[in-house]
């Protein structure tokens, strides 16, 4: 199973492709993807006998056009932030990361323990910090099982992932359901120390929204994610090893080393975003709070062009389309956006190979 | 324990894992990844019981779900074949995307976010013990029938030709695209028959009813290392294991997770080559400009 069509983000080559080029391959395959969700939306909300000029009204009101909705937006953006970083960290070095929705939970589930580890009043900087490491940890062992396995054995991450996934589950499941849970629920006690702020607490506008603090960390991790990308040598190297294994391997790069680093920097990634819900919004672990982000962190690397700010980007645009749902809800059945969200993902999967043919052959004539 | 209730019961489990895994095994030896099992088995869950309700006949459910395996069948097939998009993300989004879809229309037609009406199924003599359905013999041919097929069949060798070695199998003037199409097409008929019978076995649909039984046949085809009678001896193996826990059920023996993680375990450990490595089809995946 070869990734190296998603590795590069935009583009095949390391720098030669003018910049105007890059940007065009990045930019097309989204929009075309926008365009053919729009048109399925349009058949959808017709199906059922609405206008979809005043659905997707709407649905823009409900989601940024009013503080709760937008805040409920932030909210949802900020986990799958995380996890399409991760997966988009993974593709960079050419691997499949599709444990994000184990990673995330594991990461959840050591913030969860941390923080009801800790003493009541730990400063809540010394808290969020603990939580983190735990998170992140937690997460990275997850990312690294599959790194271990696909070096040392060769095994293939895409399935090793997948099968963790149930795997892990079914562990936090048990620890959950058997040994940690308050009677009559499946989450834990709720934790002492690191409950972040909500935007709420800060501007009450957002009053009732479930977004916080965590928000700002998914921008700090986001930006740390592109710095070591395109500024620091591990990066170059990580991007060399996704692009070209062997001509990396070649020029002096271990391979398997990359592999390891980068499979558990993104389950590290994916970890920590467990801290949106449990420090952020319940405080307290829920056995599968995790359902779905993990997946669609796939989605929002893939729509963000596997680039830091893309990333963001896609987030806050699936966000919306699942906030979207809720708005409107009472025209058409929010399941609606369950179905453009397989769209928006076969849609510029689809576009981006597609779109590559068609720069390149356009370009081709043009130079001739 | 009776084991004659033990055997009855395994094989009632194990006949979807059957049809998903035997589907499997065909669109993966022609090169094409099947980590979309789980969507044209809830596809073609969905299909039957729609058929089902609105002809009051379960054959038509037959066919209206195998159906609903095939439109996501082809929706993979084009997209990966003609356009060439990444397999894996594909088939993400066609388990994704299958999801939406059977919410979606189970909320137009039957005005539910959670199950459909009862629909009519086969058989019900409670002594035949679910073995006067059709559906369940068929499904216990699947495998045999792809083996044939496989290692018998003009067709077979252009699958696996195509799987192992497209750039030959061009030279010789097959299709490695058409043969593509018509494996994947098959898996999505197959892995569809899988969701039909789980559905009419319970006679109605619930959201996302397959629960994961897409992927412990995908788990089933690696543990079986692309063999359709391997793999289908996987889906037996992962199938008592499952019947065991719900034998088990109350004697708290071993908790009811554990059991659960047993297929996953396994193909991890054969991937990893602990016990003979399991090595995929050489093309699989592979994407050639």
């Amino acid at each position: 199973m070869s990734v190296s069509s998603l590795a590069g983000g935009a583009q095949p080559t390391f720098a030669a492709t003018p910049w105007r080029e890059r940007a065009e391959e990045a930019l097309i395959p989204p929009l075309v993807a926008l365009l053919v969700a729009l048109i399925c939306g349009d058949l959808l909300i017709l199906s059922y006998g609405q206008s979809p000029a005043a659905v997707y009204r709407l649905l823009l009101e409900g989601t940024w056009g009013n503080a709760y909705g937008f805040g409920q937006v932030l909210y949802k953006a900020t986990t799958l932030a995380f996890t399409g970083l991760a997966v988009s960290f993974g593709l960079r070095a050419g691997l499949f990361n599709i444990g994000g929705e184990s990673q995330l939970a594991a990461g959840g589930f050591a913030a969860a323990l941390t923080g009801l580890a800790l003493p009541l009043g730990t400063p809540l900087i010394i808290a969020l910090i603990l939580c983190m490491i735990a998170a992140g940890c937690a997460g990275g062992v997850v990312g690294a099982v599959p790194a271990y396995l696909k070096t040392r054995f060769g095994a293939h991450e895409v399935i090793v992932t997948i099968m963790l996934n149930f795997i892990v589950l079914a562990l936090l499941n048990w620890f959950i359901a058997g040994h940690l849970h308050v009677p009559e629920t499946l989450h834990t006690p709720e934790i002492h120390a690191g409950i972040l702020p909500r935007l709420a607490d800060i501007n009450p506008r957002f009053h009732g929204s479930a977004a916080n603090l965590a928000l700002i960390v998914a921008l700090i991790v986001a930006s740390g994610v592109w710095f070591y990308l395109f500024r620091a040598r591990g990066g170059y190297e990580l991007r060399a090893v996704g692009l070209q294994p062997e001509a990396a391997e070649y020029g002096g790069i271990s391979v398997g080393r990359v592999w390891m680093k980068a499979l558990t920097l993104s389950g590290m990634i994916a970890g920590m975003g467990g801290i949106n819900y449990v420090l952020g919004y319940k405080h307290y672990y829920e056995d599968g709070f995790a359902s779905g982000a993990g997946f669609l962190g796939i989605a929002v690397a893939l729509v963000g062009r596997n680039h830091p700010l893309g990333v963001l980007l896609a987030a806050f645009f699936f966000a919306t389309l699942s906030q979207g749902g809720l708005a409107i809800h009472a025209f058409v059945p929010k399941q609606m956006m369950d179905v453009l969200q397989g769209v928006v993902i076969i849609a510029v999967a689809t576009a981006v190979p597609e779109v590559r043919r068609v720069l390149r052959s356009a370009r081709k004539r043009g130079d001739a | 324990m009776n084991p004659l209730s033990f055997l009855t019961q395994m094989i009632r489990i194990a006949i979807p894992y059957l049809f998903a895994a035997s589907g499997g095994v065909v669109a993966e030896r022609s090169g094409i990844v099947s980590l979309t099992l789980e969507g044209f088995m809830l596809s073609g869950a969905f299909g039957a019981v729609v058929g089902t309700h609105y002809s009051g006949s379960p054959w038509v459910g037959v066919l209206t779900g195998m159906f609903g395996g095939l439109v996501f069948a082809l929706i993979h097939a084009i997209t990966t074949i003609r356009y060439r998009a990444d397999q894996v993300v594909v088939g993400v989004a066609i388990n994704l995307l299958a999801i939406g879809v059977t919410r979606f229309f189970l909320k137009l037609f039957f005005a539910s976010s959670s199950n459909s009406p009862r629909v009519a199924g086969f058989g019900g003599n409670i002594k035949a013990a679910g073995f006067d359905n059709p559906l369940l013999w068929l499904g216990l041919l699947s495998a045999p029938v792809v083996a044939f097929m496989i290692y018998r069949t003009p067709f077979g060798l252009r699958v696996r030709a195509a799987g192992e070695h497209p750039e030959a199998a061009e030279s010789v003037g097959v299709s490695v695209e058409r043969v593509r199409y018509l494996a994947v097409a098959i898996s999505g008929i197959l892995a569809g028959l899988g969701g039909v019978y789980l559905a009419l076995d319970q006679h109605q649909f619930t959201d996302q009813m397959t629960a994961g039984r897409g992927f412990i046949a995908i788990s089933a085809v690696i543990f079986g290392r692309w063999s359709p009678i391997r793999a289908a001896g996987a889906c037996l193996l992962f199938a008592a294991a499952e019947t065991l826990q719900i034998q088990l059920q109350g004697s708290h023996a071993i908790p009811s997770q554990f059991i659960e993680m047993i297929p996953y375990v396994l193909t991890i450990i054969a991937l990893a080559g602990v016990v003979g490595r399991a090595v995929p089809p050489a093309a699989l995946g592979k994407v050639e400009d």
